[in-house]
């Protein structure tokens, strides 16, 4: 079904037998079970304001509508949101219900934020088809419950997202990627953990132990006017001597294209076996990699964010030893579909909370878990 | 204002439940003394005032357990408590509560410079966070006015911001991670140093949620290194219309400024008889900040000039040095003093798209003249929070009636230009029967569905947040179900 207004979602949603698949752009693939719910007829930018930084649009709108309305204002969205269509072999158009379900967010996370933290309010029918707004369209909210985050990262567990606001932010200037060669992993956390607790305001910090040429590459990303650019690669030189030659990227195609690099994990493209996404804190990062043995590693946010390709059907977790964090299972194999789950496990009273807040806004069970494959 | 009526079988069993905490916590943090129990009668909305039952203040994660599986087993209200500084009532008691004081969790837990963040107790003051990691030149970025005072607890539970948010964002942006204590005495871990969490984000649920999900004692905090420098432009403009323009103006050129903050000529008035701040006699004036080394400072002030110079400035004024920023910032900071200097003020609270200042300011204006009181705006305007004060006598009879109604107006014309009710002091009890306005019953259900899943029997911080009416049904279920 492909409902074209939040009162025909309502109706469906009201009238449906059985379990209901959400997609918007089906980028993740088609698998999963029950009636596709297309949220395709509920697309469109409603409203946009560039001097309020404020964008609202229907949530089947695709995230390339939105990107070039931005880009003609000179605007973007900030979280850099990952297209995983390379890794997973996928097409079709994401979405921007996509985007806020999954909570995808690119390597600008450790400075800006993740998408939910630019999502401002939400429209959304939950299971029962009650039609529910939350949030709004204005930069601070403290009205009640923040839903907004609930529903970010909702996987689409809880409801059928219609509408989502958004804040926006200028692009910058200009960009720049600062680069050194050859260090280890750890060598490489430390570069970097110095560069984020440095005033310089890094935008992205990556490191490949396989990088695009074959050999260690750690990237630290600068964006603003020319002139912070300059002054600023010049004192992060200064403050990472010690860790080899840096070399300065600034030609933008090039600099961007490295960091889409990074975004998408394209490391992984074309490559077997099943890729697994670690949250940890950066200094942990290496361990967990030696731990993992992958056969690809890449770390985002500073090292805290690993990306880990393994050998189909291992359960990657039973690895993580003593090491806070969580793992997500991005592509599965079918080695490892049904007998590893997707999102990392949750702690008993946690699990007890989600289980309540499904059952409350999904009565029926209409929603799929998020255990199903890629 | 209504408060639901005290349950008398709670009133009835006051000794067996002070018997009760008294043998799980040191002497001295039981509060059941009549007298003493009126230090937390109230918080910083004074014109509502009840001495609770009692008052604990526990000094780690398990006391506070302890004191939630008792109160939970004998369904006693339960009403946290930080400093005391909220705006709204959110802290207010009922007489058949139990206030729980978080003022002795207040131990920095880890620090930690290397993945850039802090664990704390709750109950640390927020500047003392940023006190706890100074030496190495980091912050803690939400900067409530109230910063020197208020809790990291109920920064969470209000999801609090400052005047820096602009360019930082609010609590929720900064909170890595919590340790909740549920009604039932549950421990939850929510977060921890690492980024994300997977599954629902619960922790952007608690954030905000004024303490009625589960009482937050401990708190992973993300640190940032301080900036190298930071300096103020002021601006005066002879129209708020045109002020409201040069906002957008500036936002749209791409600079980032740390804070945008506006004020009108009541406001520019009250401040410059009070404070001297040498401020210009005009309509509207914008300070506007930004950060950085010198050299990019001085390359963000000068496009954000070029900007104001097209809008016409009466004035335009760059500070020079650290005695001059100190001048512009005065004024601003002292606005509230400054009115509480010449009347008695109600300092609102809403956001609004920033399109709609000039709109909302010339209604506002209207209003002013329609119910006889002044009334002068300041504005966080890079985000559309305004603090319309409303001044009043309050000696004279019906004067702050005439207030409150017009206050109640003020907040539904933020809600009808498309912002909120509340953009950073929450709703407590002073807001609750105002939801109604922005939220359809449906939407009020949805979020009373969340504290019905995190505290099934009502009994955290009950009657606020939700209009009485809606939360009714919900609050009588314990007391239906004996
Ligand atoms: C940990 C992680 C794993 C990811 N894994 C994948 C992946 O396996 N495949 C992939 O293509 N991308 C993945 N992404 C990225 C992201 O999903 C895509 O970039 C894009 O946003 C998906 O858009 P879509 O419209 O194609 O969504 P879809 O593929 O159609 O849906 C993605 C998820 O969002 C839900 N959803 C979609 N629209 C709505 C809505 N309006 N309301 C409520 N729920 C909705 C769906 O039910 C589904 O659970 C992942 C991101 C993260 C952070
Ligand atoms: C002069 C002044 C200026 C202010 N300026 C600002 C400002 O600029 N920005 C802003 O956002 N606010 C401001 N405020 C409002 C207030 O300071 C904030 O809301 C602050 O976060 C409240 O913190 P507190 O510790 O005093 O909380 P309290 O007043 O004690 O409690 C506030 C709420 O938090 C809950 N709570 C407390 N502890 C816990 C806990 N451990 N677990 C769960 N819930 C808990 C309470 O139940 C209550 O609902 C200002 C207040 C004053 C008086």
């Amino acid at each position: 079904m492909t409902p074209t207004s939040e009162d025909e979602l309502s109706a469906a949603i009201k009238s449906a037998k059985g379990p209901l698949q959400i997609r918007g752009g089906g980028t993740r693939g088609g698998a999963g079970t029950g009636t596709v719910l297309d949220t395709g007829g509920l697309s469109g930018i409603t409203l946009y304001e560039p001097g309020a930084l404020t964008l609202v649009a229907g949530a089947g709108t695709p995230v390339a509508e939105i990107e070039a309305a931005l880009a003609a204002e000179n605007q973007r969205l900030a979280f850099e949101p990952i297209d995983h269509r390379a890794i997973l072999g996928t097409t079709g158009t994401p979405t921007l219900g996509g985007v806020a379900a999954t909570n995808a967010s690119g390597p600008r996370r450790i400075q800006v934020g993740a998408a939910r933290d630019f999502m401002l309010g939400v429209r959304y029918v939950d299971g029962a088809g009650n039609i529910v707004k939350n949030g709004g369209r204005v930069m601070k909210n403290v009205t009640g419950y923040d839903l907004v985050k609930l529903m970010a990262g909702s996987w689409g567990q809880l409801g059928v997202m219609t509408e989502v606001s958004l804040k926006v932010l200028p692009v910058p200037e200009m960009i720049a990627t600062l680069r050194i060669n050859g260090l280890d992993d750890a060598q490489a956390v430390q570069a970097m953990s110095r560069a984020l607790g440095s005033p310089f305001e890094i935008t992205g910090a990556a490191h490949a132990p396989n990088g695009p040429d074959g050999h260690p590459v750690t990237m630290l990303r600068i964006e603003g006017f020319e002139t912070q650019i300059t002054y600023r690669a010049a004192e992060l030189k200064k403050l990472l001597a010690a860790f080899g030659d840096i070399t300065l990227e600034t030609d933008q195609d090039r600099a961007a294209a490295g960091w889409a690099w990074v975004r998408d994990a394209e490391l992984m493209k074309d490559q077997p076996g099943d890729i697994w996404r670690f949250s940890v804190k950066p200094s942990d990062g290496p361990a967990l990699a030696r731990a993992l043995g992958a056969d690809d590693i890449l770390y985002d946010w500073g090292g805290g964010l690993v990306w880990a390709r393994m050998p189909e059907g291992t359960d990657a977790r039973a690895s993580m030893g003593g090491i806070a964090g969580h793992g997500t299972l991005v592509r599965m194999s079918d080695a490892a579909r049904g007998t590893i789950p997707r999102l990392h496990p949750e702690p008993a009273p946690v699990a007890k909370i989600t289980d309540g807040l499904r059952a409350r806004f999904d009565p029926r069970g209409l929603f799929s878990p998020v255990t199903e494959p890629a | 204002m209504q408060m639901p009526t005290p349950d008398a079988r709670v009133l009835g069993r006051k000794a067996e439940i002070v018997d009760r905490l008294r043998r799980v916590l040191p002497a001295d943090a039981v509060i059941d003394d009549v007298a003493e129990t009126r230090a937390y009668e109230c918080d910083a909305l004074t014109a509502y005032k009840c001495p609770p039952l009692a008052a604990v203040l526990p000094a780690n994660t398990d006391e506070v357990a302890a004191v939630l599986k008792i109160c939970h087993e004998l369904d006693v209200p339960v009403v946290p408590r930080g400093s005391g500084t909220s705006l709204a009532g959110g802290a207010l008691p009922t007489a058949d509560c139990v206030i729980l004081g978080v003022s002795k969790l207040n131990d920095v837990l880890e620090t930690d410079y290397d993945n850039r963040f802090i664990r704390v107790q709750t109950g640390r003051t927020n500047l003392s966070v940023t006190g706890a990691v100074e030496e190495e030149d980091f912050f803690y970025a939400p900067d409530p006015s109230s910063q020197l005072a208020c809790a990291i607890s109920g920064n969470i539970a209000m999801n609090s911001g400052g005047a820096h948010c602009l360019k930082y964002g609010v609590t929720t942006n900064n909170l890595l991670g919590v340790t909740m204590v549920m009604m039932d005495g549950t421990v939850v871990e929510l977060g921890g140093a690492h980024l994300d969490a997977p599954g629902l984000d619960l922790l952007g649920v608690i954030c905000g949620s004024e303490g009625q999900l589960g009482v937050v004692t401990e708190a992973t905090l993300r640190i940032l290194r301080k900036p190298e420098g930071a300096r103020p432009v002021l601006m005066g403009f002879d129209a708020n219309e045109v002020a409201g323009a040069c906002v957008s103006d500036i936002i749209k050129a791409g600079v980032l400024p740390v804070a945008i903050e506006f004020m009108d000529r009541p406001c520019i008035r009250a401040c410059e008889a009070f404070a001297k701040a040498g401020y210009p006699d005009c309509e509207a004036l914008l300070i506007v900040e930004v950060e950085g080394s010198d050299a990019e400072i001085d390359h963000q002030l000068r496009l954000i000039m070029e900007i104001a110079k097209r809008h016409n400035p009466v004035e335009l004024r760059e500070a020079k040095d650290a005695d001059e920023a100190g001048r512009i910032w005065l004024g601003r900071k002292s606005a509230f003093g400054a009115m509480g200097q010449i009347n008695d003020y109600m300092c609102l609270d809403g956001t609004i798209p920033v399109s709609e200042l000039p709109r909302v300011l010339t209604r506002i204006g209207e209003m002013s003249k329609e119910y006889g009181l002044d009334v002068a705006n300041v504005f966080h305007a890079g985000d559309g929070n305004m603090h319309p004060l409303i001044l009043f006598d309050a000696n004279k009879e019906g004067d702050l009636e005439k207030c409150e109604a017009m206050g109640a107006d003020i907040l539904k014309l933020c809600v009808e230009v498309g912002g909120c009710l509340t953009g950073e002091h929450g709703v407590g009890i002073e807001k609750r029967d105002l939801m109604h306005v922005q939220y359809a019953p449906a939407d009020l259900e949805a979020q009373m569905a969340v504290k019905d899943v995190f505290d099934p029997n009502w009994l955290l911080n009950p009657a606020k947040v939700f209009p009485l009416d809606a939360s009714d049904a919900r609050r009588a279920l314990d007391v239906a179900a004996e």
